[in-house]
């Protein structure tokens, strides 16, 4: 019971704190779930840091493992499955509720200049983050140089052709699954 | 003097045609995230993000998705969370915001609470990293293309092109933490972006 009191008071904060995305929290909860309460290893923690990064969906899902580690130092598996979930609902419903109330906000501004202004002027700036974040995604996933030739590869057809993304990410997995990259 | 009319056509037409909100059931807002979530194999959510909710589905125009985006990074959270909660509950209030949610999180926590049990259970999940490993080049890959794509509409002018290059810079070389970043670039692009008060 005492675990999952702190995965709920620990994950409840974090997730007030986590600006800019869940990796800003990542040293923190570091410190908490290896050094503090001993749920997982340093080699575990990377392990399952890599395992969240290429699962699908959001990338805050590290949070589930940790939960799901958590639980299992109290019970067996299920007791596992249910501090991951925990985990995760105090993860994401805090900063859910706070975003919640900026949108009702946002809405209300539809025809302010404010709104206007950050629409047309966010645009490019945004477009500047998320080439800084492929850019630190690659290297996180320690990509060699056959990844790069296949992510180059892979640019030019999104780019040029109206193939489904999916068939792409699928044919990449088959290739990493066969140890090419 | 004769531009003016030019330049007053693109303003009210962001300011007074909203872009039309759909009627979308619930049902179809929780389908379309887990879509996003499950697609997003090997990484690049927000990519995938782009794909369904602009070019598929339409529910934005590209300017408020990408600005969108920057105001769902600057709030706690992680940003894609923070997306199915803005649009959710655009699409349809706190019953939209939660549908969103659930169609994004639902399927990705089975699997990795799976994953999670295989890797405790065996120590090591050698095939699945391989295959997740050569998901992620295609994932980067396709933010990539979501930079290109997005850049071709927006990087029309001195100004931007240099918001967008200050932006790579300093977030993804000189690798300054997002806060700052943006408490340094964003008065500037709002500056640039303010609606001048046209001559009456």
């Amino acid at each position: 019971m005492r675990a999952y009191v702190h995965l709920l008071a620990m994950f409840g904060t974090l997730s007030l704190l986590s600006i800019g995305g869940g990796n800003a929290v990542l040293p923190q909860m570091h410190l908490e779930a290896v050094s503090g309460e001993h749920w997982l290893t340093n080699a575990q923690f990377a392990d399952i840091f890599s395992i969240s990064q290429a699962a699908p969906g959001p990338s805050i899902l590290i949070v589930t493992l940790v939960g799901y580690a958590a639980g299992l130092t109290v019970g067996g598996v299920f007791a596992g499955m249910v501090g991951g979930i925990a985990a995760t609902a105090a993860m994401i419903i805090p900063a859910a509720a706070l975003v919640y109330v900026l949108t009702r906000f946002w809405q209300r501004a539809q025809k302010s200049r404010l709104r206007h202004a950050v629409e047309k002027g966010f645009a490019p700036l945004t477009v500047g983050l998320i080439l800084a974040t492929s850019l630190v995604m690659s290297r996180a996933a320690d990509h060699d140089w056959r990844a790069y030739v296949l992510t180059g590869l892979c640019t030019l057809i999104f780019v040029f052709t109206k193939i489904n993304p999916l068939i792409m990410v699928g044919a990449a997995a088959l290739i990493g699954y066969l140890g090419v990259v | 003097m004769s531009k003016r009319t030019f330049r007053t056509i693109p303003i009210l037409f962001m300011s007074e045609i909203d872009p039309p909100l759909q009627k979308v059931s619930l049902f179809e807002l929780a389908w379309t995230f887990n879509h996003i979530a499950l697609a997003s194999f090997g990484g690049g959510l927000s990519a995938w993000s782009r794909q369904v909710l602009v070019v598929d589905k339409r529910w934005m125009d590209e300017e408020e998705f990408l600005s969108a985006m920057t105001m769902c990074r600057i709030m706690p959270g992680a940003n894609q969370v923070n997306m199915a909660v803005f649009v959710g509950t655009n699409m349809g209030g706190i019953p939209g915001a939660m549908a969103a949610l659930f169609g994004l999180c639902l399927m990705p926590v089975v699997f990795i609470l799976t994953m999670g049990y295989l890797y405790f259970r065996f120590k090591e999940v050698p095939a699945l990293k391989g295959a997740l490993h050569g998901a992620s080049a295609a994932a980067v890959a396709l933010t990539f293309a979501m930079v290109i794509k997005t850049g071709r509409k927006c990087l029309t002018g001195v100004v931007p092109v240099l918001l967008f290059l200050a932006s790579f810079v300093l977030s993804g070389l000189v690798r300054w933490p997002l806060p700052i970043t943006l408490a340094v670039l964003a008065p500037l692009s709002l500056v640039w972006a303010w609606p001048r008060k046209l001559a009456a």
